[in-house]
């Protein structure tokens, strides 16, 4: 959607100033492709009138009018250069990064949003006031509103940006057509914009990070197959033999989800024309499918795919190669045997049996080991370019995400013992967990690895300025600390208050008197959530002006080999 | 077609204790060949080349 209109706002005035990309991108497909995305479009705006029309009476039908409407405006964005004359086969020669450059532009939008709802939510916490008496703005909508924009608009997007971008790097091939990468990036965010419009009209499944209904869901899973292929289709083009370890954490991931989000989501809905749907799965086995699946969207959404990032732009970044290649593998498939068993510690002291609760126990203990042999040898990478952690904030977003990824890992081991989360469980520490993971592991390497693919995409020397990748660094840092601080405090006090008995043996606090008692932590934290925004305005902003500085760095890349690699002029001092 | 309880049962307690086993085990016997390590030192050099187009 939002791709559409930079483009159109591209045409209004004729030039490359919305998001500069090589050609535009219809004039680079070929007639072939060209045909094959009308064809796909007018199919899409046939089920998205079937969805208004059928789901007339039911909020369906307002995704059916939005998914005719995208069709329609995508249509006119086509039809506007359809008769371009073909591309010349000089393209076959470059990489094919215009998705690239599109998924990060997407990734830096979404953040923007989700953290700024993430920060409503978190004041609607310190002031209940501020749903301004609609039903829209209640906690139970706004709130998956920002998970799934930060967890799937801001990371979803950034994962494709980047994996095409290192795929194609480490396998020395281009992507292996040109169409199928925007038909993933487009259907990608129009499952996302129907999720998020879909929560706030009450539209959801109520399952933990796969709220949206059986209509957004089929898409995904149209989407993500055509992922895998591209994947796939672009690694029998290779010409380098072996397969860089990134591409196998990138794979994990697409695989992974795939197998998740199709079980999770095996549901009948009430009538083709409701948004509404029955899971196939009820009681304590539904909630061990939900929580297999949650689990492993942390392991393989939220961890493997930023590996694969991390295996890629950090060694890059610092010149140097992977400390152990041959840990990278174990890590590799200890993530993968291990975390697949974990998911049933979100289920102790629940109906389901005990010996699958302490199963899932024992692999998430187990998995500290591939956990730590994964954020060590980043770290050991660096030993030798500390200097360069020093005075490159992008690289130092990676050290920084790599520490966390250790910390976050140890403190969920830690949690999923029984005993432990008899105090954690419901409280605000696992909130706290998760947003160390989120925003100090998941954002830190995205945003690093942003920072050093926009330069080397765009043909940049360096990013517009390196004084605000800087701010941004030490905003997102501290932003994070007050936030996984304040969540400590107020989970464990609340934990703690929840079982605390009195002498006749009644509860000692009502849950009111834990709630008045979390308030300071609250103000605390939408605090270091402002703070953590605020860093990504400015990065936002920063990438703009990067891909917006006129092309006087082009004309400079365009005849000489690409200056990709830190041995100097990518690295941005600190000043 | 009925999947029992027992069948499961039996399964998991047969072939399911030893697979995953039998995979790490391959894992580590892949990792550490000798014969691979010129591959593996290779591939993570690879990414640091000074170059930035598809190989034809």
């Amino acid at each position: 959607m939002f791709w559409t209109r930079l483009n159109f706002g591209k045409l209004q005035v004729g030039e490359h100033v919305a998001l500069p990309l090589e050609d535009s991108v219809i004039r680079q497909l070929t007639k072939k492709e060209r045909r094959l995305a009308l064809l796909m479009l007018i199919f899409l705006g046939f089920i998205g009138a079937a969805m208004g029309i059928l789901g007339r009476d039911d909020p369906l039908g307002i995704h059916g009018v939005l998914v005719f409407v995208a069709a329609i405006l995508m249509v006119f964005f086509l039809g506007s250069e359809y008769y371009a004359p073909e591309p010349s086969n000089d393209r076959l020669a470059r990489y094919y990064d215009d998705p690239s450059k599109v998924g990060i532009v997407m990734s830096m939008i979404w953040v923007v949003f989700g953290l700024a709802v993430g920060d409503w939510v978190a004041w609607l916490l310190v002031d209940p006031d501020l749903t301004f008496d609609a039903a829209w703005s209640s906690f139970g909508r706004i709130r998956p509103v920002h998970t799934t924009s930060v967890i799937f608009g801001f990371g979803g997007n950034a994962l494709i940006a980047t994996s095409f971008y290192v795929l194609q790097r480490t396998s020395r091939a281009r992507l292996a057509d040109q169409l199928s990468p925007w038909f993933v990036l487009v259907g990608y965010n129009l499952f996302c914009l129907i999720a998020v419009t879909g929560y706030l009209m009450g539209v959801t499944q109520s399952k933990e990070y796969a709220e949206p209904e059986w209509h957004a869901d089929a898409l995904l899973v149209v989407v993500w197959v055509t992922y895998f292929l591209i994947y796939l289709r672009t690694l029998a083009r290779r010409k380098e033999p072996h397969i860089y370890v990134s591409n196998w954490y990138y794979m994990a991931f697409i695989l992974v989800v795939a197998i998740l989000h199709i079980v999770n989501n095996l549901a009948v809905p009430v009538s083709i024309g409701h948004a509404k749907s029955y899971s196939l799965f009820s009681g304590v086995q539904d909630a061990m499918t939900q929580w297999w699946y949650g689990h492993n969207a942390v392991a393989f959404f939220l961890t493997s795919g930023f590996l694969g990032m991390m295996y890629y732009y950090l060694p890059v970044r610092a010149g140097r190669p992977i400390f152990s290649y041959r840990l990278s593998i174990i890590s590799f498939w200890g993530i993968t045997f291990f975390y697949m068993w974990a998911g049933s510690h979100h289920l102790h002291y629940t109906a389901l049996p005990q010996w699958v609760q302490t199963l899932g126990m024992t692999f998430s203990l187990m998995l500290l080991v591939p956990s730590w042999a994964s954020a060590s040898n980043a770290l050991l990478t660096l030993n030798g370019a500390w200097h360069k952690v020093r005075d490159d904030a992008t690289l130092r977003f990676m050290m920084v995400a790599a520490v966390f990824y250790g910390l976050s890992t140890f403190e969920g081991t830690f949690m999923a013992i029984r005993p432990v989360n008899s105090l954690s469980h419901y409280t605000d520490w696992t909130i706290g967990h998760v947003h160390a993971g989120a925003l100090g592991w998941v954002a830190m390497i995205t945003f690093g690895s942003i920072y050093a693919s926009v330069p080397w995409l765009w043909k940049r020397e360096r990013m517009y300025s390196a004084k605000l990748v800087e701010a941004h660094f030490w905003l997102a840092l501290s932003g994070t600390a007050v936030y996984v601080f304040a969540m400590w405090n107020s989970g464990i006090i609340q934990g703690l208050m929840w079982r605390t008995y009195t002498e006749s043996g009644t509860l000692a606090y009502s849950f009111i008197d834990s709630l008045i008692a979390m308030h300071p932590y609250y103000i605390a934290r939408a605090i270091g959530g402002l703070l953590f925004l605020v860093g990504a305005c400015i990065g936002a902003y920063n990438v703009w002006m990067t891909v917006k500085v006129p092309a006087a760095a082009m004309e400079k890349a365009e005849d000489t080999p690409l200056p990709m690699f830190p041995t100097g002029i990518n690295v941005q001092p600190a000043e | 077609m009925s999947i029992e309880h027992g069948f499961l049962v039996g399964l998991s307690k047969s072939f399911g204790l030893f697979y995953l086993i039998a995979l790490s085990a391959g894992v580590l016997a892949y990792t550490f060949w000798p014969s691979n390590k010129k591959q593996f030192d290779q591939a993570a050099e690879s990414i640091l080349r000074q170059e930035d187009r598809p190989w034809t």
